[in-house]
């Protein structure tokens, strides 16, 4: 594998992990356009924790997770008393307090950036990429990701269901700001570098944008929409100025064409689904799983 | 020292009021955070300048500049936001921000990264009233974002077709069963925004003198906070979260330093999202409308 071929791959990883980190909460409806600070948090605490209190890599960057969870599970019941809209918003502004707080936080560098001592390479990357791989699948087994499901489609039901919406709902955020930040951590280890400039809105949109792309039916869209967003530009690295201009094209085209993302749940849940749709439709104005489905057979 | 620094504060907010506006119109009557909208800020900055330096007259340029801005977004209106009306709010928010890279780096291409020296188009005379100075180019700004927001306003609150609009916001459905031709006056939304925000980019061309193909992600950010601070759909509320926003960060880099801009605007924001959700002047989150 060349140096490129390995770069790229890293960074296709960084963009997976942060696009989970998205996907969580966005699988129960919630819109998190504030990513890039959780990622921020776990990066520099992971780095401040190995570079000032000589802890291991392997035990920072969990820490550095661990920070970010627990930023999230503090933000998480003031802001989800917001919904829709208003939340994804909420978010968005968190984001840009916590990265505009490390940019003026001179402990870890200011606005000159914060050089970590610790090295991870590639390998020790692509093994925790596959690691948070292998326990989303686990997780998409589970009943947490029903109740994800349900939420997404019908809060109200879902509540009279037995379930317990907000404490699902803040399990869901604080998860994937676990993952953001560990995603955070091992960045600043690999680059042994970590800048506050980095962690910005364009982070957060666009890593929506990954998993919006690759769809939220199943637990692959993120992995799907991350390569695409990671090695597309590359392909078209031929095009010169005009690549992004292609890029762009294409995320239009795919959203207008396939608005319900490229990876929809596949054909082993068929059987389910047509169970599901004789049940009587819901009048509500979101389509459920079953309605979009219909919609699909009839190729729109 | 402080009157002054209001001033300033105000006549940055009313850019932000302007962009602010424009959010509010398409989030408050379609329920669509429309990521376009600093794409079609730096349209209108970007092609006032290119116009200028074909040697067209200044108002010709403007003029060429809001109707580009409203062309695309009249190609938003048809591939992102008609292509995926039902589904979730979440999708077109995609596709708009696929335009918003599509014009940034159609700029880029056409005129480089580097920030380009816009004329002086406003005579560099100041006011001055006992001990303030402001200057043109904020008078203009002042004036221009005022009247379009009253005119808007009245328009929505006073007119038939203000009405129509107000009961597409309550309700699609019903506006369509009762005659209204909401497929005419969607494109028309789209197109009374465009206006807001590329008018915006020209008088923020106007004031910095300068224009840059990433000029409008700062304002169109700030310009969100704006919207959400004053209350989304409201167009009141979005006048004064402009000029909020616009206060707070002059205030913030005359007595705090420039670097903690972001953190007073977006903390004021987060607070005031966490306290009063709906925002200072919006309606209870249980309905985003207008």
């Amino acid at each position: 594998m060349t140096g490129y071929q390995s770069g790229l791959l890293v960074i296709l990883c960084f963009n997976v992990i942060a696009a989970y980190a998205v996907y969580l909460p966005m699988a129960a409806g919630q819109l998190n356009l504030g990513v890039a600070g959780f990622m921020a948090t776990g990066a520099y605490a992971a780095a401040y924790l190995t570079n000032e209190a000589g802890w291991s890599i392997g035990a920072a960057v969990p820490a550095g997770g661990a920070c970010a969870g627990l930023l999230a599970l503090l933000v998480a019941v003031p802001i989800l008393r917001t919904q829709g809209i208003y939340l994804a918003l909420a978010t968005f502004a968190l984001g840009q307090v916590i990265a505009a707080i490390f940019l003026n936080l001179d402990v870890v560098g200011g606005a000159a950036g914060y050089p970590v001592s610790a090295y991870a390479g590639p390998g020790a990357v692509f093994a925790a990429t596959a690691a948070i791989l292998a326990a989303m699948l686990l997780l998409s087994r589970t009943r947490f990701a029903l109740y994800l499901t349900a939420i997404k489609s019908d809060p109200v039901v879902t509540d009279l269901m037995g379930v317990n919406v907000r404490a699902v709902q803040v399990g869901a955020l604080t998860l994937g700001a676990v993952i953001g930040g560990l995603g955070g951590g091992l960045y600043g280890h690999h680059f042994s570098f970590v800048e506050a400039q980095h962690f910005n809105v364009a982070l957060s949109i666009f890593t929506v944008l990954y998993v919006l792309l690759g769809g939220v039916q199943t637990v692959w869209g993120p992995l799907v929409g991350g390569a695409f967003f990671t090695l597309l530009p590359e392909v078209l690295r031929a095009g010169g100025g005009w690549r992004y201009v292609l890029f762009a094209l294409l995320i239009i085209g795919v959203m207008a064409l396939r608005p319900q993302g490229l990876v929809t749940a596949g054909a082993h849940w068929r059987p389910r689904r047509r169970a599901a749709s004789r049940a009587p439709s819901r009048t509500s104005g979101h389509p459920g799983p079953e309605t979009r489905l219909s919609t699909e057979v009839s190729g729109s | 020292m402080i009157a002054q620094q209001l001033v300033n504060g105000l006549m940055l907010g009313a850019i932000y009021v302007l962009v602010a506006v424009s959010f509010t119109l398409s989030i408050g009557i379609l329920n669509f955070l429309n990521f376009s909208i600093p794409g079609l800020f730096m349209v209108g900055g970007m092609v006032t300048w290119i116009l200028i330096g074909k040697g067209l007259h200044w108002g010709l340029a403007i003029l060429g500049a809001v109707a580009a801005a409203g062309l695309v977004a009249l190609a938003v209106e048809r591939l992102s936001y008609r292509r995926s009306q039902a589904r979730e709010p979440e999708v077109p928010l995609v596709s708009s921000l696929g335009f918003l890279v599509l014009l940034e780096n159609l700029a880029l291409v056409g005129a480089g990264s580097d920030q380009q020296a816009f004329p002086a188009l406003v005579p560099d005379f100041n006011l001055r009233i006992g001990g303030l100075v402001v200057g043109g180019a904020q008078l203009v700004s002042l004036a221009v974002a005022l009247t379009l927001v009253v005119a808007i306003s009245v328009v929505l609150s006073r007119t038939s077709l203000g009405r129509q609009v107000r009961s597409i916001a309550e309700s699609r459905e019903t506006a369509v069963i009762l005659g209204i031709d909401v497929g005419r006056l969607v494109p028309g939304i789209f197109i009374l925004s465009a206006v807001f925000t590329a008018l915006g980019g020209v008088l923020f061309a106007l004031n910095y003198l300068q224009v840059s193909p990433f000029m409008g992600e700062g304002v169109g950010f700030k310009g969100v906070a704006a919207m959400i601070l004053g209350g989304m759909g409201s167009i009141w509320g979005a006048v004064a979260g402009g000029l909020l926003i616009g206060l707070t960060e002059v205030l913030s880099i005359t007595y705090l330093g420039a670097d903690v801009v972001n953190v007073t605007v977006y903390g004021l924001l987060l607070a005031v999202m966490v306290l009063r959700p709906q925002g200072l002047f919006g309606r209870p989150p249980a309905r985003e409308k207008l």
